[in-house]
């Protein structure tokens, strides 16, 4: 083997770690743990309990309400199959509201209650005028719905 | 007729080339940025269903986060056929590539601070996206400060080329730590990177935006390699008979 087909070949060997490191990492990003919980992990116990983590879901609809003193928010956080209370005192960021995704830092409190110090919006990727949006998120309602009935019907 | 595809990799035939190509991608990049930024100020619309007109930081910040990404790609690329083909000319282009990346991820990390304060409620959350964008500026100014801590240019290049390849793990970490297929399997604070659900207008702007940044990239390292290039070849004869070098 000439000198370069021999460095071609060690380079080659070194593209290939690369990519199969990529690989592992991106798995380890995906078993969530990395980042944050969901409702249904701390519903199982997945969630650390004396320490502070991120709880991230949908705020529920109609679930938002000030409590005492009027500076204390409330709301429920959920994914659908699972919900957790979280109990805010704090500025709430301008995109927070319900129906919108939303990732909270803080701990449990011992009667299951997420005590939050941090409470973050967060968005998707639409970036239209908002008829436009209204538009297409009825669209989606529309075919996830039918996507519901099909899997209703196939039961 | 062959072509011969080694004639561009010489230093003194790709000096007066880069040169005379220097010029043009300085005005089309200045048309695009222009061009790029006008459309998006004026002519998208003022209020999203999400954002208000503070949405506008995104014309520079896609731009630069993708200037960031590729731009990466691109030394390493650089430095792996320096390895392979032993040119000076590739080092000499990887090494002229590192700080403009370098600057692209910056820019990146601020206007997204900026958007994270606006749109999410903080400045900063260590969230997937946002630290492997971090680790990809550490990784740029590692790569620097390897390639300058080293006296003897020819092992300072091969270091610097290893560990540039080393690096490369993290553009596809930045990619898909919030671009995998089921969106609730990795959670990030950051959303998604979807073109499919943007005002047509929004998506005209950034990209020529984009592009303006990519002819950008091209003319200032252009410039930066041909500095490179005097630096290093400064003992030979086509150096020392250049009529800016001999006046």
């Amino acid at each position: 083997m000439k000198p370069r087909q021999k460095r071609l070949l060690f380079a080659a060997i070194g593209l290939a770690g690369v990519a199969a490191a990529a690989v592992l990492i991106t798995q380890a990003l995906r078993s969530n743990i990395a980042y944050s919980f969901g409702p249904s992990q701390v519903a199982a116990g997945e969630a650390p309990k004396d320490h502070v983590f991120r709880l991230a879901g949908m705020v529920k609809k109609e679930s938002f309400k000030r409590t005492g003193d009027g500076l204390t928010a409330e709301f429920v956080v959920t994914d659908t199959a699972q919900d957790v209370t979280v109990r805010y005192n704090g500025i709430l960021p301008d995109l927070f509201k319900e129906g919108q995704g939303t990732v909270a830092k803080g701990r449990l409190a011992p009667d299951g209650v997420f005590l939050a110090e941090e409470v973050l919006a967060k968005h998707d990727e639409t970036y239209m005028p908002p008829e436009a949006a209204d538009a297409m998120k009825k669209g989606q309602e529309k075919s996830l719905e039918e996507v519901r009935k099909a899997a209703a019907s196939a039961r | 007729m062959s072509i011969n595809w080694f004639k561009y990799s010489a230093p003194s035939t790709f000096y007066p080339l880069a040169g005379r190509m220097i010029p043009w991608f300085w005005w089309s990049a200045i048309l695009c940025i222009g061009f790029g930024l006008y459309w998006g100020f004026f002519q998208t619309p003022a209020i999203l269903s999400d954002q208000k007109q503070y949405y506008r930081i995104i014309f520079p910040h896609v731009g630069a986060a993708w200037m960031s990404m590729w731009l990466y790609a691109v030394l390493v690329g650089w430095a792996l056929a320096g390895l392979v083909f032993n040119t000076r000319l590739s080092f000499m282009m990887a090494q002229a590539v590192a700080p403009t990346g370098a600057i692209m991820t910056f820019i990146a990390l601020v206007t997204g601070a900026f958007w994270g304060k606006t749109s999410w409620g903080t400045w900063w959350d260590w969230d997937p996206r946002m630290t492997s964008e971090l680790i990809l500026l550490f990784l740029y100014i590692g790569y620097m400060a390897l390639q300058s801590a080293i006296d003897d240019s020819r092992r300072a290049d091969r270091a610097s080329a290893v560990l540039s390849l080393v690096g490369l793990v993290t553009v596809p970490i930045i990619f898909w730590s919030v671009n995998c297929p089921d969106p609730n399997q990795c959670t990030a604070l950051h959303q998604q990177s979807g073109m499919g659900r943007v005002d047509t207008n929004i998506l005209i702007a950034m990209l020529i935006t984009a592009l303006g940044f990519w002819l950008y990239s091209f003319a200032v390292i252009f410039m930066r390699v041909r500095t490179l290039i005097l630096e290093r070849e400064r003992s030979t004869a086509w150096v020392r008979e250049l009529p800016e070098i001999s006046r």
